[in-house]
């Protein structure tokens, strides 16, 4: 007993040595971190910190500490909130129609040009379809704007030529998630495709001069070598995205926000904005509900999600 | 140029026939190619078309493809436009120092958190990886901006987005993967400390790493709206992106530039002509240069994609 007692202390105190050692060896290294961690406990962690003023009734004059709590009536308020079904519902429909209809072209892209036998038309192809992803989301939407103009809009001059009457497609809130989806299919599928060209490069090249061998034609190469081939990637992507659904970016539903579509382009990041800082009588602890609700919302999807994705991740391992 | 590495597959030579069912194929696969090319770049062509034409021609639509009666006017107005001359150096302000500053402060953040011999360094990881999945929000954000007295000063542009912790996890994995221990110990022995190491090894040998993520801060620098959106009303410090949302999408386009009668008949066509330039303009730098850069791009967003 005695001595495997010793035998444990010195270990520990071998640990405790060796730490420190490390520690006084390498004491620069927190020197040059010091002033990351500065920045990151001020920026990020206060913040956190604040999150209180959603279960308080903030008031300037009182500072965040200062204030009442008032438990959760800044959340029951925004669920009986005559918004609150709209709203989720805005934003999952969007999330939703965009997942689906934008997953499945960055990957036949993707096919498509690891099977061309033109490397320069490849490159082309590629060069071209990722530059929209650095088109910032305010020129984007100006361009929508622009091409879907009731009277010189790109669009609305091809239904005229075809004889049709011009749609105003911004005044009518049906059309708001068609045209905030399939611009950003527009801008994302090229640069969605880098991931699955590089899974398509991992594939064994045997694979396919088996396939060659036993008689496969390009079209049952694809299916049966490259298609399977990419799987756990298109698995991993998809699984990714359902953990964003409830994630929907401010930007671009503002920006294309008028009040002729705010039926279905209010989200919770614009609600959010709204009560919190651009109306006259903003509240800010009824705005940091809403934000913090969807927060840990958010944060409990993608905790699932990657929990599912490493789960799967280590089944395809195997 | 290369993009992503074309998988090594067997060659098919021009010269032996391929068989009638996979040039089925290869037509369908390359008009799907061509498909996708066209659908991409028409509209592009067309903004761009639109803008070297006249006002006339693009207020009655008569752009389909190529400028019609060729004209700058559009981009005389827009360099005229002192808003958006403005705006765009100030972009560029916030674009040089905000990258500069993120830069730094990701790599003062990922080397020590490369090492493996740094105690702590798994706590100070889960803190910066966890504001990737939780914040505290919009409003509690706001608060303190406002407290730190940063609201409308050009620090706020740079200062509260210092740094982009999935950069920061790039460049910590490139250190982690092209510094090896190896190297700092034996520098370690010869008297260099991690300081010196950091400046006189670590950078050198980091340039591509490093090339990539100030190509990324720097997109989103120049792109940025969010933030000037929210603390930002002082008109002197707007950046390009405000004054093109306010003359994009909220149609506001001061009088005092088309004052010249001759415009001013075609005073529609020519707000329509100045978004159209406008849009050229904004877009152009990183358009102009992206084609030289792609393949750091692709690299970096393969790097970020692996670990991510």
């Amino acid at each position: 007993m005695a001595v495997q007692n010793e035998v444990t202390l010195y270990k520990k105190r071998s640990i405790w040595s060796r730490y420190k050692r490390d520690v006084l060896m390498n004491y620069q290294l927190y020197i040059i971190i010091l002033l990351p961690l500065i920045w990151l406990f001020i920026f990020r962690y206060i913040p956190m910190y604040g999150v209180q003023i959603a279960f308080k009734n903030f008031q300037a004059s009182k500072g965040i500490l200062g204030s009442e709590w008032v438990g959760l009536y800044q959340f029951k308020k925004f669920f009986n909130n005559y918004m609150f079904e709209k709203i989720i519902t805005n934003t999952i429909t969007l999330s939703l129609y965009q997942m689906i209809a934008g997953f499945p072209f960055p990957i036949i892209l993707a096919l498509a040009l690891n099977n061309t036998l033109y490397p320069r038309f490849k490159k082309t192809v590629q060069m071209v379809t990722y530059m929209p992803h650095f088109i910032s989301t305010v020129v984007m939407v100006g361009i929508i704007l622009q091409l879907v103009h009731p009277r010189i809009g790109l669009i609305n001059n091809a239904i005229k030529a075809l004889g049709g009457t011009p749609i105003d497609f911004m005044a009518k809130a049906k059309y708001f998630p068609s045209i905030y989806v399939w611009s950003g299919v527009w801008q994302s599928t090229g640069w969605g495709t880098i991931i699955y060209l590089a899974a398509l490069a991992g594939i064994d090249p045997e694979l396919h001069e088996a396939a060659v061998i036993d008689g496969a034609s390009r079209l049952q190469r694809v299916k049966y070598v490259d298609l399977p081939g990419i799987l756990p990637t298109i698995v991993i992507i998809l699984i990714l995205n359902a953990g964003n659904i409830m994630n929907v970016g401010f930007e671009k539903a503002f920006l294309l926000q008028n009040n002729l579509n705010l039926d279905t382009s209010e989200i919770i990041a614009t609600y959010t904005y709204k009560m919190g800082l651009a109306s006259a009588a903003s509240d800010f602890s009824y705005a940091s509900a809403i934000g913090f609700f969807n927060s840990v919302v958010n944060m409990i999807l993608i905790l699932i999600v990657n929990y599912i994705a490493k789960k799967l991740g280590e089944i395809s391992l195997w | 140029m290369a993009q992503v590495q074309v998988q090594p597959r067997i060659r098919t030579n021009n010269k032996i026939r391929l068989s009638s069912g996979d040039r089925v194929f290869h037509f369908f696969n390359d008009a799907y190619l061509l498909l996708a090319l066209l659908i991409v770049l028409y509209p592009i062509i067309y903004i761009v078309s639109s803008s070297f034409s006249s006002p006339q021609a693009v207020a009655t639509g008569r752009v389909v493809l190529f400028p019609v009666d060729f004209s700058l006017r559009g981009y005389e107005a827009v360099f005229k436009h002192e808003g958006i001359v403005l705006g765009y150096t100030n972009t560029i302000f916030y674009t040089v120092v905000g990258t500069f500053v993120n830069v730094t402060m990701t790599v003062l953040a990922a080397y020590p958190l490369s090492r493996r011999r740094m105690p702590g360094k798994q706590i100070i990881m889960f803190l910066f990886t966890f504001t990737m999945i939780f914040s505290g929000g919009l409003i509690p954000t706001y608060i303190l901006i406002s407290r730190l007295k940063l609201i409308n000063t050009r620090w706020v542009m740079i200062i509260p987005n210092a740094i982009g912790v999935f950069n920061m996890i790039i460049c910590r994995t490139f250190f982690q993967t092209n510094i090896p221990e190896e190297l700092v110990e034996a520098a370690q022995i010869d008297g260099c400390d991690h300081i010196r190491f950091m400046f006189e090894m670590v950078l050198p040998l980091s340039k591509p790493i490093l090339a990539v993520i100030a190509l990324y801060y720097s997109v989103g620098h120049w792109n940025a709206y969010f933030d000037a959106f929210i603390y930002l009303s002082n008109e002197k410090l707007f950046p390009l992106q405000i004054i093109l949302r306010e003359i994009l999408v909220l149609n506001q386009i001061e009088q005092a530039t088309i004052m010249d009668p001759q415009i001013m008949q075609a005073r529609q066509g020519m707000s329509d002509l100045l978004k159209y330039s406008l849009i050229v303009v904004s877009s152009a730098p990183f358009m102009f240069i992206y084609p030289f850069v792609s393949k750091h791009f692709v690299k970096g967003a393969l790097t970020g994609a692996i670990k991510g």
